[in-house]
């Protein structure tokens, strides 16, 4: 190992941190690298938790990101059950909970986002779940099976995951929504009102401009929802998914730019850099400029999001070009619904739909004037590629012909 | 175990033990194989764990399905034996295997 080269400290063991640590050696860098995460396992996958492996289709193995033995074979330091709880960027040092400081040249920040909580009575119930973690998941998965009544506070998606794969494990299912429909806060109709029918097609109840006044319970433990209307629905565990919170508090406190927004979020700019130099934060943690859209700052929380800040982060550090800016994107998986979607919804003035959503495979592409802003494609994959390469290229495209499924994406794109 | 060697675009050979049941993709990813990313963990969702397989193992290794042939039609350099890696299960049967990597999965 070099002794010119820098020290590397990663605050933040999920899918942004690990992937960071692993580029970092992937790129040939030769300093030192410790990572540091307060969950007791090494760096695993999230999106499974409320999809495959909720399901039982996919084992905890299969959710790590690396083998175990991979961090020691790659020199690097990780440190799992370890929180962070100071940084002093005069100092380059960070303070550990249990006492002493790590010292760094650089610092990578990728501590996440965590569950928005429910300020309302009973949310301290045994049975008031949210989804977040490998803990989280393995408490929500233990309260499903046969007769047991599941309650989802928040029609986005990881509520209707969740819901999905409760349906497959055989619990009832209600979803509460406080706005008049589902997905209200991410999605746009027809999708939100074909996710609704199809979850109710599959035995999902709704509640829909439900107010949730309370979690009602016996013995410590949840019984029910208690709403507006004075109803009580009853129920044996309730997830929570009404949205996130950026977990920036750290690096405020340390005097970095943080997105005084409601989510919050440390701000970074397109190489993943904070207002230090000497520090970096990558995922769900931060604000960051959109490329495909001027470069305006927003929130993103996915996987592409975690990944694409990873290499950017460690593409600075390793002294290597910065890598091409990419188009956003996520996908849901429920029942037999492959949701893909790139971009996102800025500036919107129309919505065009291609195919048709009573056959399960359509697509909804929001336009500003003629240029792909966003696209949503159910079990569309051709529309969802094709779209990401027309967000891309800003390019306009004659309406007519997207919305004409007999005309191939690749000719509609090309 | 299926020995599998996976081969980088500049020539880079990793020969590497596969547990059968995971997938390609899958022993590429755990063991830090650079060139393919597989951004969406093996959901046939992202396309970027294209691989060509060695023509001699074609048979061996199956068919595109549907949804796999649709997101392959968007990727690049796309030829005959392309494949997303993370839809090709490993078995004893695929001991030898030989897969080679595009310039770029993005």
């Amino acid at each position: 190992m070099s002794e010119s080269q820098p020290r590397v400290l990663i605050v933040g063991a999920g899918h942004a941190g690990g992937t960071a640590a692993a580029v970092l050696r992937q790129y040939g860098f030769a300093g030192h690298i410790t990572l540091v995460g307060e969950e007791p396992i090494p760096p695993y996958q999230r999106p499974p938790l409320s999809k495959a492996w909720l399901k039982g289709e996919a084992d905890a193995d299969a959710l790590t990101l690396k083998p175990e033995s991979f961090y020691a074979e790659h020199d690097i330091d990780l440190r799992l059950g370890v929180k962070a709880i100071a940084i002093d960027l005069a100092g380059h040092t960070v303070t550990l909970a249990r006492g002493g400081t790590l010292a760094y040249d650089i610092l990578i920040v990728a501590t996440g986002a965590r569950a928005r909580a429910l300020p309302i009575p009973g949310a301290d119930l045994t049975g008031v779940l949210s989804l977040r973690s490998a803990a989280d998941a393995e408490l929500l998965k233990a309260s499903l099976g046969p007769g047991r009544r599941l309650a989802v506070i928040g029609g986005g998606y990881i509520g209707l995951e969740a819901a999905a794969s409760a349906r497959a494990l055989g619990s009832d299912v209600v979803v509460f929504e406080r706005e008049a429909n589902i997905l209200a806060r991410v999605a746009k109709e027809p999708l939100a009102s074909f996710f609704a029918d199809y979850h109710r097609a599959h035995g999902v109840s709704f509640e829909v401009s439900a107010k949730v006044e309370a979690f009602e319970g016996i013995a410590g433990h949840i019984t029910g929802v208690r709403l507006g209307d004075g109803r009580t629905i009853p129920c044996d565990v309730a997830l929570i998914g009404v949205g996130l919170v950026r977990n920036d508090e750290l690096m405020a406190a340390a005097g970095l730019d943080c997105s005084t927004g409601p989510q919050g979020g440390v701000i970074v700019d397109e190489n993943a850099r904070t207002s230090d130099p000497n520090v970096f934060a990558i995922g769900d943690v931060t604000h960051r400029p959109m490329p495909h859209y001027g470069g305006r700052m927003h929130g993103l929380e996915s996987v592409a999001n975690a990944l694409e800040q990873a290499k950017q982060a460690a593409s600075m550090i390793a002294g290597r070009p910065a890598p091409p800016p990419e188009v956003t994107w996520n996908w849901s998986d429920q029942y037999d619904l492959k949701l893909q979607m790139a971009g996102w919804p800025f500036d919107v003035d129309d919505i065009l739909v291609r195919g048709d959503p009573t056959n399960a495979k359509f697509a909804v592409f929001h336009l500003n004037g003629d240029v792909v802003q966003a696209v949503e494609a159910v079990n569309a994959p051709a529309e969802f590629m094709a779209g990401k390469q027309l967000i891309a290229s800003r390019r306009p495209i004659a309406r007519e012909r997207l919305a004409d499924p007999s005309i191939s994406m690749k000719e509609v794109a090309a | 175990m299926a020995k599998i060697t996976y081969i980088e675009h500049d020539g880079t050979e990793h020969v590497i033990d596969v547990k059968p049941g995971l997938s390609v993709m899958e022993g590429a990813v755990k063991n830090n194989i650079p060139g393919i990313d597989a951004d969406c963990g093996g959901a046939c969702a992202c396309a970027t764990c294209h691989v060509y397989v060695d023509e001699a193992w074609l048979a061996q290794t199956g068919s595109q399905s549907a949804m796999e042939e649709s997101m392959l039609d968007f990727a690049e350099e796309v030829h005959d034996n392309s494949r997303l890696s993370c839809q090709i299960k490993v078995t004893d049967a695929l001991d030898g295997l030989i897969v080679r990597m595009p310039a770029s999965q993005h």
